[in-house]
Order: C-alpha cells, then sequence, then structure tokens
C-alpha cells in the first residue's frame, strides 16, 4: 500500500468544537473519504448531514439511499470504482446491512462503517446510548470471517480512529467498523485537526503488473491481493460467490476451503499489526478493568477511587476491539485476581475476556442494559469485590 | 444447386459460410425453426452432451442474413461471409 | 483451397465479448437468456463503445450469471441489489457506462425498491430486465411478474396475485427510455440497447424469454420453440403505447415497443447544476 499525505482540501485545520458524530464525518475527509452512501437513523444522522455539508466544497458525492441495504452496496460499487466510501448507522440499520457487509468481504473490498450504538434490541432506546452490537459486529454476516472494529471514547478518537479505520481498510481489503455510541456521538468536545501533511493515509495495493497476468485474488506475499478499479481496461470480474484466483465462481469444498482460510487467515495472521489497546498500571495489578468506548470514560473514575482505596487495579482500554487482544489478555491472567469489564449491554466482550482468560481468572461482568452510562459506584463495587 | 444470378449488371446476392461449434449446442431447434431459407436441420449424431446438433443442409441457399448466429442462445453458430468469386452466372435483364 | 483455410480460421465475433474459459454456459436448452446476451453484444459492438468503460452489475438469478461471461469489467453482486451496486459504481467512475443485467425477481421483486429509487433519482444506468415470469434458478417460484392463474412451484394451485407491468413501473417512477421486447425480437432488441447507450438518465428495458425448464415445464407450455412460436404470434408492436394498458394475462397478448423515449438531466447532472446555482464558485463540481 501507499502511504500518502492526506489531501489538504478535505482537512478542517485547527482546534474545533464537534461532536463525536461531526468528528467522524471530518476524519473521513481527512482520509479520503469522497464517497458516502447512508440512511438516516438516531444517533448518527448528524454524520451524514455534515458530510452533506462539507463535500460540496471538497468534491464528492454525498446520497441518502432509500434505504442502508443499498447504502451499503452502493458503498461496495463506489470501492469497485476506486473511491475510499463510508457510511454511518445504527442498531436497526447495522442489522439490514448485515448481508451486504458479507459481500464486501467476500469480494474483499475496502470499506468503513460507522455504527453509533444505542439501545436495543429492535427500535429499543433510539437516543440513548448503548454499547450493544459488539458481538453482531464481528459475527453478524453469514459465514465465517473476520473483521476490523474500532471503539472511540471521545470526539478526538472519532477523529483519529476514522482515519485509522480507513487506513486499515485500505491495507487489508476489508469492511472496518468505527463501534462508537450515542454518549460518544453527540457529547461536544475539542477536536483538534491538524495540517494535512500530518496526517498518514494509505491507499489500497493497486496492481501495476500486465493486464493479462492479472488474477483479482491472488494474495500477495502479505496475504493481501492486489486491486485495481472498474475502467482501467483489467476486464476483472468479482463475485460474491466462492471464487478461486480468477474470481470466477468455483462451486466445490476446495475453493471453500481457500476461500475460507484466507479471508480469516489475512486478519488473523496480522493481528499484531491491527490491534491497539491503552494499558495503564497494569504491572503488578491485582484487577485489571478492561473497557471500551465511553465506558472506559467512566470505569476511569471507578479506578481512581479504587486506587485512592489502595485496590491495585489496572486498566485496559480497547481501542481495536475486534481482532481481540487475546494474547495480552492471556499474559495478564497469570498475574491478576481477575477482571472486571463494565459495558453498556448484558454481557458481549466479557466473553472474549473470559475465553481468552481460559479459566484462569474470573472476568466479571457489570452490565448496564442501556440508556445510560454506568455509576462509576457500581464499577467500585465490583472492583471492591474482586480484589477481595 | 442453386445457379447464382446476376442481377443489374454486378449485383449478386451474399451467401454464406455457417460454422457451427457442434460441441456447444444443446439442441434448442430456435437455428432450424428461425432460417429464412432452410438451409439448417438437426443431424442424426449427437455431441458430447448428448444434443442433436445441426447441420447444413443446404448450403447455397444461405443468403447471410445471420438471423442463426443471432438467435442461437449457445453462441455456437456463426456465419462468414463467402467471398466473391468469379463465376461465370447468368447474367439477367430482368429485375428479381 | 485458401477459402477452406480461411473459413477454419473465422473466429466466432462473439468470442472478443465473452470469457471463453467458462463456455458452455449453465443455462438450459431452450432458454432465452443466451439470446439476449448475443442481441447485447450485437449492440456493444455496433455502438463502438470503449469496451474498458462498460460495466456489468447482475444480482442472483439465471439472468444474474450474465456478469460472469461478459468480458468486461464484470460484477456479480447480492440477490436484488444490482441497482444500487450499480449506483455506486456510476457515481464512483461516472466515465463508466454501467448496464445492470439481471432477471425480474431480482429486479421487481426483491429489488423492487431499488428500481424505483434508481428510477426516481434518473441514476444513469441502463437496466436490461429479463422476464421469464419466475424465480427461475431456485426451482420456479412465483415471481412479481408471474401471470394471473399461471402455475408455480410456491403457487402450485395457480397464482392469483396481480403481477407487475414493468414498463409501467418504470414509466411512473421516471425512466427517461422504456421498452419492451420477447427475445425473438433479436434485432429490435439490439436497436434498443444501442439507442439506450446513446442516452442518458434511467433506461430500463424489459426481455421476455422463455424458461423452458421451469416455467414452461409447469404450465405444460412446450419447449423453448413453442414459447418463441407464442411470442411470434401474440406479440404487438406498438411504439408510444401508453404504458397502462401493458398488463400481459397468462398466454395473453403481449404489447412490445419502445413506449418512452424522454430528455431528464440525470442525477450528476441535476446536482452539479443546482449545487452551482446554489453555492456559486466555492462548489467543486463533480465528474465533469
Amino acid at each position: 500500500m501507499k502511504k500518502l499525505k492526506a489531501d489538504p482540501k478535505g482537512v478542517l485545520t485547527g482546534a474545533h468544537y464537534l461532536d463525536g458524530d461531526f468528528a467522524i464525518a471530518e476524519g473521513a475527509l481527512s482520509a479520503g473519504c469522497r464517497f458516502f452512501a447512508g440512511y438516516p437513523i438516531t444517533p448518527s444522522t448528524e454524520t451524514a448531514e455534515r458530510f452533506a455539508e462539507r463535500i460540496p466544497f471538497v468534491g464528492g458525492i454525498f446520497i441518502q439511499m432509500e434505504d442502508e441495504i443499498a447504502s451499503v452496496t452502493a458503498l461496495i460499487g463506489a470501492s469497485w470504482a476506486g473511491k475510499k466510501a463510508m457510511t454511518v448507522t445504527s442498531g436497526p440499520g447495522f442489522s439490514l446491512m448485515m448481508e451486504n457487509i458479507g459481500l464486501a468481504v467476500m469480494m474483499e473490498a475496502p470499506i468503513v462503517i460507522a455504527n453509533v450504538q444505542r439501545g436495543g434490541p429492535s427500535t429499543g432506546l433510539p437516543t440513548l446510548v448503548g454499547q450493544q452490537d459488539m458481538m453482531q459486529v464481528r459475527w453478524g454476516s453469514h459465514g465465517d470471517y473476520k473483521i476490523i472494529a474500532l471503539s472511540p471514547d471521545s470526539p478526538q478518537e472519532c477523529f483519529d480512529l476514522t482515519i485509522q479505520a480507513f487506513n486499515l481498510s485500505e491495507t487489508y481489503r476489508v469492511p472496518t467498523f468505527i463501534m462508537t455510541d450515542e454518549c460518544v456521538g453527540h457529547m461536544h468536545e475539542k477536536v483538534v485537526i491538524p495540517p494535512a501533511d500530518k496526517i498518514e493515509v494509505v491507499e489500497r495495493k493497486w496492481y501495476e503488473g500486465p493486464k493479462e497476468k492479472y488474477l483479482p485474488y491472488k494474495p500477495d506475499k502479505d496475504m493481501i491481493p492486489f486491486m485495481v478499479k472498474a475502467g482501467d481496461g483489467y476486464r476483472f470480474h468479482t463475485t460474491g460467490l466462492t471464487h478461486d484466483e480468477r474470481g470466477y465462481p468455483v462451486i466445490n469444498a476446495e475453493c471453500q476451503d481457500w476461500v475460507v482460510r484466507h479471508l480469516n487467515d489475512k486478519i488473523t495472521k496480522n493481528a499484531e499489526k491491527i490491534i491497539k489497546y491503552e494499558e495503564e498500571q497494569t504491572d503488578n495489578a491485582e484487577v485489571v478493568v478492561v473497557s471500551y468506548g465511553i465506558t472506559s470514560r467512566v470505569a476511569y473514575r471507578a479506578v481512581q477511587l479504587a486506587r485512592k482505596a489502595g485496590i491495585k487495579v489496572g486498566t485496559l482500554r480497547l481501542i481495536t476491539v475486534w481482532p481481540f487482544p487475546e494474547k495480552r489478555i492471556k499474559e495478564l491472567a497469570q498475574k491478576v485476581k481477575a477482571f472486571v469489564v463494565p459495558e453498556i449491554n448484558y454481557g458481549q466482550m466479557v466473553l472474549e475476556v473470559e475465553r481468552a482468560a481460559a479459566g484462569k481468572v474470573p472476568a466479571i461482568l457489570v452490565p448496564h442494559c442501556g440508556g445510560w452510562v454506568h455509576d462509576p459506584e457500581d464499577i467500585l463495587k465490583v472492583i471492591k469485590e474482586a480484589a477481595k | 444447386m442453386a445457379e447464382q444470378k446476376i442481377y443489374f449488371g454486378n449485383l449478386r446476392p451474399k451467401r454464406g459460410t455457417i460454422h457451427i461449434d457442434k460441441s456447444r449446442c444443446k439442441g434448442c431447434g430456435f437455428c432450424v425453426e428461425y432460417c429464412p431459407r432452410d438451409v439448417l436441420e438437426l443431424s442424426e449424431e449427437y455431441n458430447q452432451k448428448g444434443y442433436h446438433p445441426p447441420h447444413v443442409k443446404d448450403e447455397p441457399n444461405c443468403c447471410y442474413c445471420q438471423l442463426c448466429e443471432a438467435i442461437c442462445p449457445e453462441f455456437a453458430l456463426f456465419v462468414t461471409l463467402k467471398e466473391d468469386e468469379e463465376e461465370e452466372g447468368e447474367k439477367t435483364e430482368s429485375r428479381p | 483451397m485458401s477459402k477452406d483455410v480461411k473459413a477454419q480460421e473465422a473466429k466466432n465475433p462473439m468470442e472478443d465479448f465473452l470469457r471463453m474459459d467458462r463456455i458452455p454456459h449453465i443455462w438450459c436448452s431452450g432458454c432465452g437468456i443466451g439470446v439476449v446476451v448475443t442481441s447485447f453484444v450485437d449492440a456493444l459492438r455496433k455502438s463502438e463503445l470503449d469496451l474498458n468503460k462498460v460495466a456489468v452489475v447482475s444480482g442472483i438469478g439465471c439472468t444474474g450469471r450474465v456478469a460472469g461471461y461478459v468480458k468486461l469489467d464484470s460484477f456479480h453482486s447480492t440477490h436484488g441489489r444490482a441497482i444500487p451496486f450499480a449506483t455506486g459504481l456510476k457515481l464512483g467512475n461516472p466515465e463508466m457506462q454501467v448496464v445492470v443485467f439481471s432477471g425480474d425477481g431480482d429486479i421487481a421483486g426483491i429489488g423492487g425498491n431499488h428500481f424505483v429509487h434508481a428510477a426516481r433519482r434518473n441514476m444513469d444506468i441502463l437496466v436490461i430486465c429479463v422476464n421469464n415470469f419466475n424465480y427461475a434458478m431456485t426451482g420456479g417460484q412465483v415471481a412479481a411478474t408471474s401471470p394471473l392463474n399461471a402455475n408455480l412451484s410456491t403457487a402450485p394451485y395457480g397464482n392469483f396475485e396481480y403481477p407487475f407491468s414493468l414498463p409501467y413501473l418504470a414509466d411512473a417512477c421516471g425512466a427517461t427510455y422504456v421498452a419492451r421486447w420477447t427475445c425473438l425480437h433479436i434485432r429490435r432488441v439490439t436497436m434498443s440497447i444501442q439507442e439506450a447507450f446513446q442516452k442518458k438518465g434511467f433506461r430500463f428495458i424489459e426481455v421476455i424469454a422463455p424458461c423452458v425448464t421451469l416455467y414452461a415445464r409447469r404450465n405444460r407450455l412446450g419447449d423453448g420453440l413453442n414459447l418463441l412460436k407464442y411470442y411470434h404470434d401474440n406479440s404487438e408492436i406498438r411504439h408510444g403505447a401508453d404504458t397502462r394498458t401493458l398488463d400481459i394475462e397468462y398466454q395473453g397478448k403481449m404489447i412490445v415497443g419502445k413506449f418512452v423515449d424522454r430528455e431528464k438531466p440525470p442525477f450528476l447532472e441535476c446536482m452539479n447544476t443546482h449545487m452551482k446555482k446554489a453555492l456559486g464558485d466555492k462548489y467543486v463540481p463533480y465528474g465533469e
């Protein structure tokens, strides 16, 4: 992939007072996204509105499609036309997008989808916070595949992680998700947008060899195939059916084995390069609080209080939620007494922590079913219990 | 064998050579049915898939209309124009 | 002697447009889709378009397999979603001539909403809908275009639902070019596609084709030849007919022809014109 500097036309350099949704739109424009197809859904609509306001001055397309299914499919089409493409949605729209997220995975088309989570299931709590789609982003579509998902905890991180999401998506040719929530999405904070030459963006690996020898799905040394775009004369074919290196459908078990392993291994084997988390005071911790998104900020208050009470608490804030940093959790599981996992759902990422801990230590959930953030006292109570 | 008539001095009707890819044929019969000159018929032989491919039964009558080429669903037929040969044809004064 | 050699060296002119490593195709004996593809390729050749700038997008179904056989940038997307895929492709690279080649179930059934909105927006794509009155690939289930009283696998005692009249739907949604032919009208389908290539906006061509293995077999209508004979005897060309009068009854009369041919600025042109007026010099035009 080519590492480039951001196109200054889209970069609104300066210090701004933005909410998370707006920051996502700004991050997309800074990353070079020039195609946005979306559908309004609370609490993500502001991203679409901001993009619609800004794109006429930058040069690109904003189109409000008839539904979320059309939105995500249009993204894949635009991706094959060479554009960086994004959409934003929330729970109900996310569910609608699932089939075509699978198409993007199968076609290895780089797209970015932001899910500003809200209370669910179904229509749920449209205007209030939730973190209830964390497993869905990993397992939502049918079939065996892996994706990359990031979780920002502030509008500034919304901006930064959106750029990262585009870079990851282009590098690994996989749909990448920004799993934020209504709280961060509607929270106004200072967002510093650096000058364009300080922002690093990545473009997909373009094929530059002889046209007759092009194989759309032949993995390169780093397991990612070279990509082309429609209109350049490659006359390629790509399909959602199980396909071989030529992109032609091959309906048998051997090809299926090859495709499934390829789609999964390209993420698993590169996981070390993708995974990011923020660790604090975990060296001699008794309890480690694993959290992400808005909950990590609330949990930090609980951690402060716990430390004041003399408990050795470490924190692990997940920045990439998927691939999950199971190696680090496994390492910590050898040393700590327990993991405490607060999240605004009835137990999702705690299952991953539990799995990675492999029974060595308990992973204790501090659930909140949605609609508000945790009371730090609730998390503190569990930390105190765990430290005993 | 039909005589090639020459009209208005040197106007000749076009004639075509029909190329049939027998292995692709699925025996639908469209070409046979819609040839305006009855040039094709389904043969007695079988192809690999068990269908009866067509064969040219009356080649000189083919007038290069290319209808068989256009209507074949299998991309199995195509017609090439027979090059002009210096043939002795009956010169007629009358209109066709 | 040299004549024979030349004849042997002659290549089927279709081969430049097809992925020969995938021929013979999967369609049944007597299926009309191959005929429509031949007409389409003929139109491509006659239009002298830059083939590197033509893209074909298909959905799922028998007609959906067309994308896999044409030697162009081709995309085989999910069921019903060929039209939004084509929207994204066209808007992403406005130079492309994007053709959606899909079946009646894909376009008017599951893809109905996308069809309606793409036509409403006057998205600059050409949609060729091969209508065989059922969901053939999955075994002949009832479709939104199946005629009243036809027998289908999920309407085993006869279909009692009213079908769509696709040209009426396209016209009502604002398409700029609407035509209907049967696959027997080979030269006219080619001409329609050629005409459509010269136009801008949402262009829709419905081509009625036989489905021998499912629709014809279940309704005891014979084979491909019998259905083509039915098209021959029952199709009536009425250019410019009122699209409200185009319903097809079971084994009834089919009115074919070019029904709508109007000028209307397509989506991108509307966007650029409007934004220029609203924002003046500050607007950065797209795709011009």
